[in-house]
């Protein structure tokens, strides 16, 4: 019975319950919320610096403005640039490189030739060793000659054919969602790119009329040795092979990592904010709902409920809202982020990865849990006062 | 089981503050018996609620002790007293007690499934008292649509339902018109006359002629009433 006088109780004031229930559930959404896309940016970033998978990224001299390179490497706006093979090969006969692999990139254009405008990145199947762990995930077979990758993004799939430059290409697989721009492009083997870019050349459709698709490479990505440094190592490149420039992928990223270390910050001081607002509303929303009904308590008292019962019924009444908005709020978050992750990525600008389900529940529960805690000891204060009342003196006041 | 003081003392610090106290009730030796109305008159602010108070385990004395029966009131810690107090003693004070998240009968009952459930047994009686008090046709309405006089008879009502061996009523009559008043005081008198303690603070005129035991009560000192 006592169990269900708090929900009496509860029932019988909608209005303040309702602000019990809504305050709450504000507490939960901030929490949840910004736990999620926080969480959800952080492994975005993660997932971009394993796709990027290499210590140093080595690109033609031309390429070297760091927005023309991150706008193509980073945000993924199609692009591409190529210098002589021959560089490629003076960098991999430097000391320090446990790892060394090319890649060829190829922007598709808009209309005619190409069934979508997408970035192209050709990698060399025998080197490689950042595109392809990814890819195997998705599919364990070789690419053959025509075969190609898309991300998750595209509106293409397994066993269609997809035309680039006149070239029909066989869609062999479709990767995994990553939260960058790599879930909007397409991938495949050197000898299919180099046939691609021949016939972008062909079609007069490639800004580079003068090169040799068989002996161009777009970027060089290496991992350094161990008894190396990467500073190191991307000297040795800088001095000794003209017309490139060798960068660190830790820096390419660091303008992305900034702000979202500048986000999730925003965030974290938003929630604090919010909570420490929510905590003392909370404190005087349940210290007016027990102080108007000081003289049921009393009543309580008098028919032989202990101090210890009164105390309960109100945590119980605190509990059940608590937990009421706090479960509301936590759902809110969820589907919200879920529903508008792809309006909230633009937004941000951001690579923005959604946990997994079973993380998603973890802090769902976490939340829950905080908001109940806050909950339960804002309504504590109340609870302990009105335990104490003086029953007599209460019943000689007016009613 | 009788209500037994020694010595039960109640002082209150003065309004005005300082160390000034003020004996609301000077020390008191009185026997509440079971099997009889006790009628408490006197003058307003002479102790008469806080003498009731006192029996009913809901102040803690300045001096002396309160024992009903074999128990010590003022001995046991809060949860004891108020299980004791639950099982044994019905209040009904002064002023409205009403529980506004519940009906009529909810209320009534209330004694009963603060620690458990009702019965049908108790749930007829809880009607049966209702019946009495001529609230019955209220049983499913909310507290808050009563008037004054309909609420003190659900409160008296709700000190009934237990069947409780003691009975402290503060001026139960007091928002009652004389037809509810002879009831209450008719079903006070069978209560006691069915072997409970009854103690009834009141200013009615005519509530001596029920009266087992007329006691009156001046400036904090208690004394029987001369026939
Ligand atoms: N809780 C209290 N604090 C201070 N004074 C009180 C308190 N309760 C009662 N009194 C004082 O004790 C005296 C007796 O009060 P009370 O027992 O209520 O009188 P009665 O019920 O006979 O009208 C009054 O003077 C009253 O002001
Ligand atoms: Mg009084």
């Amino acid at each position: 019975m006592r169990q269900n006088l708090a929900v009496r109780n509860l029932k019988a004031k909608p209005v303040r319950t309702g602000i019990l229930i809504l305050l709450t559930a504000l507490l939960s959404l901030m929490i949840c919320g910004g736990t999620l896309l926080v969480a959800s940016m952080r492994s975005g970033l993660a997932s971009l610096e394993a796709r990027l998978g290499a210590d140093i990224m080595v690109v033609p001299y031309e390429a070297k403005t760091k927005s023309n390179l991150e706008n193509i490497v980073l945000q993924g706006n199609p692009g591409y640039f190529y210098m002589p093979v021959e560089r490629y090969e003076k960098i991999a006969s430097l000391d320090g490189i446990a790892q060394i692999s090319a890649q060829f990139y190829l922007a598709s254009a808009s209309s005619g030739c190409c069934s979508i405008p997408v970035q192209i990145i050709g990698f060399d199947p025998e080197t490689d060793f950042t595109i392809t762990p990814w890819i195997r995930r998705s599919y364990a077979k070789q690419l053959q000659t025509g075969d190609i990758v898309v991300g998750n993004d595209l509106n293409a799939f397994v066993g269609d054919t997809l035309q680039f430059y006149g070239v029909n290409c066989h869609v062999a697989a479709k990767l995994d969602k990553t939260g960058t721009y790599y879930d909007s492009a397409v991938f495949t083997s050197v000898e299919t790119i180099r046939q691609l870019i021949a016939s972008s050349l062909e079609k007069g459709m490639n800004d580079f009329s003068d090169i040799d698709p068989q002996s161009v490479v777009s970027t060089v990505l290496i991992n350094v040795a161990e008894g190396y440094s990467t500073e190191e190592v991307m000297n040795d490149i800088n001095i000794h092979v003209k017309k490139v420039k060798a960068v660190q992928t830790k820096e390419m990223i660091s303008g992305i990592s900034a702000s979202l270390k500048g986000t999730s910050d925003l965030i974290g001081v938003l929630i604090v904010v919010v909570w420490g607002l929510g905590v003392v509303i909370l404190l005087l929303a349940f210290s007016m709902s027990v102080n108007e009904r000081k003289r049921e308590f009393a009543a309580l008292r008098v028919i032989g409920a202990s101090q210890r019962n009164l105390a309960s019924l109100v945590m119980q009444e605190a509990v059940l809202s608590g937990l009421a908005g706090a479960v509301c709020g936590t759902v809110i978050a969820v589907m919200g982020i879920t529903a508008f992750h792809t309006a909230i990525e633009e937004q941000l600008g951001l690579p923005f990865l959604m946990p997994s389900l079973g993380k998603q529940m973890l802090t769902s529960i976490i939340s829950i849990a905080a908001v109940l805690v806050a909950g339960t000891a804002a309504a504590a204060v109340s609870a302990y006062r009105i335990s104490r009342i003086d029953t007599a003196l209460i019943l000689r006041g007016e009613q | 089981m009788n209500v037994t003081t020694k010595q039960l003392t109640k002082e209150f610090p003065r309004k005005s503050g300082g160390s000034n106290r003020f004996t609301a009730l000077q020390p008191l030796d009185f026997t509440l018996e079971s099997g009889k109305l006790t009628v408490l008159m006197g003058r307003s602010g002479s102790g008469k609620s806080t003498l009731l108070n006192l029996l009913a385990g809901l102040m803690h004395p300045t001096a002396g002790t309160v024992m009903v029966g074999e128990t010590d009131l003022y001995a046991m810690p809060d949860r004891e007293l108020s299980a004791f107090r639950n099982q044994h003693i019905s209040v009904i004070p002064q002023g409205q007690t009403a529980i506004y998240s519940l009906n009529v009968l909810e209320n009534v009952l209330l004694p009963i499934t603060l620690n458990g459930t009702a019965g049908t047994s108790e749930i007829a009686y809880a009607k049966q008292l209702l019946e009495q008090l001529g609230i019955a046709e209220l049983a499913d309405v909310q507290p808050s649509e009563l008037s004054g006089g309909e609420l003190r008879r659900m409160a008296i009502a709700r000190a009934f339902v237990r069947r409780p061996e003691i009975i402290l009523a503060d001026e139960p009559t007091a928002d009652l018109d004389d037809e509810n008043t002879k009831i209450v005081f008719e079903s006070l008198k069978s209560a006691a006359h069915n072997g409970a303690a009854v103690l009834m603070v009141t200013h009615e005129n005519g509530a001596e002629q029920y009266a087992d035991r007329l006691c009156v009560m001046k400036s904090g000192v208690l004394t029987d009433a001369e026939e």
